[in-house]
């Protein structure tokens, strides 16, 4: 509880500093934003201690059950329903893939009809959550081999890059932030406690330097797949 | 504000919590039935942790709600209010077109740094992965520590997105570059951090930076002339998941030069 009022006091001081120093202007429903923040404040606490007791430890051992079974082809199927099957349901996906239709109405790429922006929603979802998944396949094949992460990213940037130049404008904002949004508060801990987790249990690997960096591939992956995706439909 | 209110928005948020929980629990629990065939081990722990984990979530999301988005969406109009930028003194002319440059916006780059430097620091995913460093570095890597870097970084990267929503340059040629300096930190910045250092660019945007900062730059490409919201709004929170990998690499690096630098004078001493 104290950590978590550590937490939130800046946004309360930057908040608080620009209403009443520069904005000039009561805050509005002090009682509601009360409320609200004691809320933010419980909510913290909360989720910290689930994640605690809950969400890494279950992450960790099914990394040790998998690395024990030693099948790496029922490991790789469960990386690619985990980062699939948690990104199609994000809510933040689903609001940038409306809004990304709205932009591609505008433009003129698709029919301006809802149907029309609905598909092309639904296709984005879909799109981002296949590269989402195929993600974490990668990063885990790649806990297992042990390559460096550096060149798998730097690659990556690389292939965005060029798809940069090929891509219509109206995608290529939209794009960019796919890959940021695609990471869920419930996703990152259980992906992590996973990468983690195979790094411990395989002899030769280092948690610190496998254990991490499958939340930046699939944060990469994203944004290929979205250019990709508004080439292809346009 | 009536308790009815808070209530059935707490319980509807809580819904939505649970159906996205939901797709997560059948992929984890149905690979331990179906493919590993072993009992987890603390199940009852485990099971009281998810609903933990789905009752903070519901609390912070409706405190957010109810609390801070309203406000900080507000603030992100009431700061890129041409009126507000260009000064009492416009307000006669403000039908007349008001010409401003970006140097006008100053406040507007304090708010989205501070903005996102404080939202960054609140962020669960962050506090997560820096939980798990910390555990598996030992405690080389401090939590602080990390969670500072990252939100300077995040802090760093929204501000100068809005400069350039503000000025209207193309978005990609700002993250080619940095990718560029990425890659060039990457040869020269300690090993151990560079995986951890490309992670903490894809947690920073979550829960609640992306709608705090999504408002930000809607608000600021709605009211700057010549920006289209449609085209220059998008685009922060990828400035967002950039600069975090430089500032944890350059936090690294610093740290690093610094315990060199301090080893020879202790050895003559």
């Amino acid at each position: 509880m104290l950590g978590s009022i550590r937490d939130l006091a800046p946004i309360i001081a930057v908040i608080v500093f620009f209403q009443l120093v520069i904005i000039q202007q009561p805050l509005p429903n002090v009682l509601e934003l009360l409320v609200g923040v004691l809320f933010v404040l419980l909510g913290l606490t909360f989720f910290i201690h689930g994640l605690e007791q809950g969400l890494f430890p279950i992450g960790e051992t099914m990394a040790h059950a998998f690395a024990k079974k030693g099948s790496v082809f029922w490991l790789l199927v469960f990386a690619f329903a985990l980062g699939f099957g948690t990104t199609v349901a994000e809510p933040a996906l689903i609001a940038v893939a409306a809004e990304a239709a709205e932009v591609a109405a505008s433009g003129n790429m698709i029919a301006a009809d809802e149907a029309a922006k609905a598909s092309y929603a639904n296709g984005l979802r879909f799109t981002v959550a296949l590269s989402v998944g195929l993600a974490i396949v990668l990063g885990v094949f790649r806990i297992l081999k042990g390559w460096p992460i550096q060149y798998l990213i730097i690659g990556g940037y690389v292939l965005v890059v060029i798809l940069t130049l090929f891509a219509p404008v109206e995608i290529i904002g939209i794009a960019y932030d796919s890959g940021g949004v695609t990471t869920s508060t419930i996703t990152v801990p259980l992906v992590t406690a996973l990468g983690v987790g195979l790094a411990s249990s395989i002899k030769g690997r280092n948690p610190m330097i496998d254990g991490f960096g499958l939340i930046a591939l699939a944060s990469l992956t994203p944004m290929m797949f979205v250019m990709v995706y508004g080439m292809v439909m346009l | 504000m009536n308790l009815l209110t808070i209530l059935t928005d707490l319980a509807q948020t809580m819904f939505s919590t649970v159906t996205d929980v939901i797709p997560i629990a059948v992929i984890i629990f149905g690979f331990q039935f179906a493919v590993i065939r072993q009992p987890v081990p603390n199940i009852g722990k485990v099971l009281t942790g998810f609903v933990w984990v789905v009752v903070g979530l519901t609390f912070f999301l409706v405190g957010l709600e109810r609390a801070l988005f309203p406000l900080g969406k507000l603030m992100a109009q009431q700061l890129t209010d041409p009126v507000f930028i260009a000064g009492g003194e416009a307000l006669n002319a403000v039908k007349q077109a008001i010409t401003l440059s970006w140097q006008d916006y100053g406040w507007v780059y304090l708010f989205a740094f501070l903005i996102g430097f404080s939202t960054t620091i609140a962020e669960p995913s962050l506090i997560a992965v820096a939980i798990k460093a910390n555990q598996v570095s030992g405690g080389a890597i401090g939590i602080w520590g990390l969670r500072i870097s990252v939100a300077l970084g995040v802090a760093i990267g929204i501000s100068l997105g809005c400069y350039r929503i503000v000025v209207g340059d193309p978005i990609h040629w700002y993250i080619i570059a940095g990718y560029v300096v990425v890659v060039i930190q990457t040869l020269f910045a300690p090993k151990l951090i560079i995986p951890l250092a490309y992670d903490s660019g894809g947690v920073t945007t979550s829960t609640v930076t992306v709608p705090l900062v999504a408002a930000l730059g809607l608000g600021l490409a709605e009211t700057v002339p010549g920006r289209s919201p449609l085209i220059d709004g998008f685009g922060l929170i990828a400035f967002a998941s950039l600069f975090p990998m430089m500032s944890v690499m350059a936090y690294a690096q610093l740290s690093q030069w610094y315990a060199q630098r301090k080893r020879p004078e202790a050895a003559q001493s």
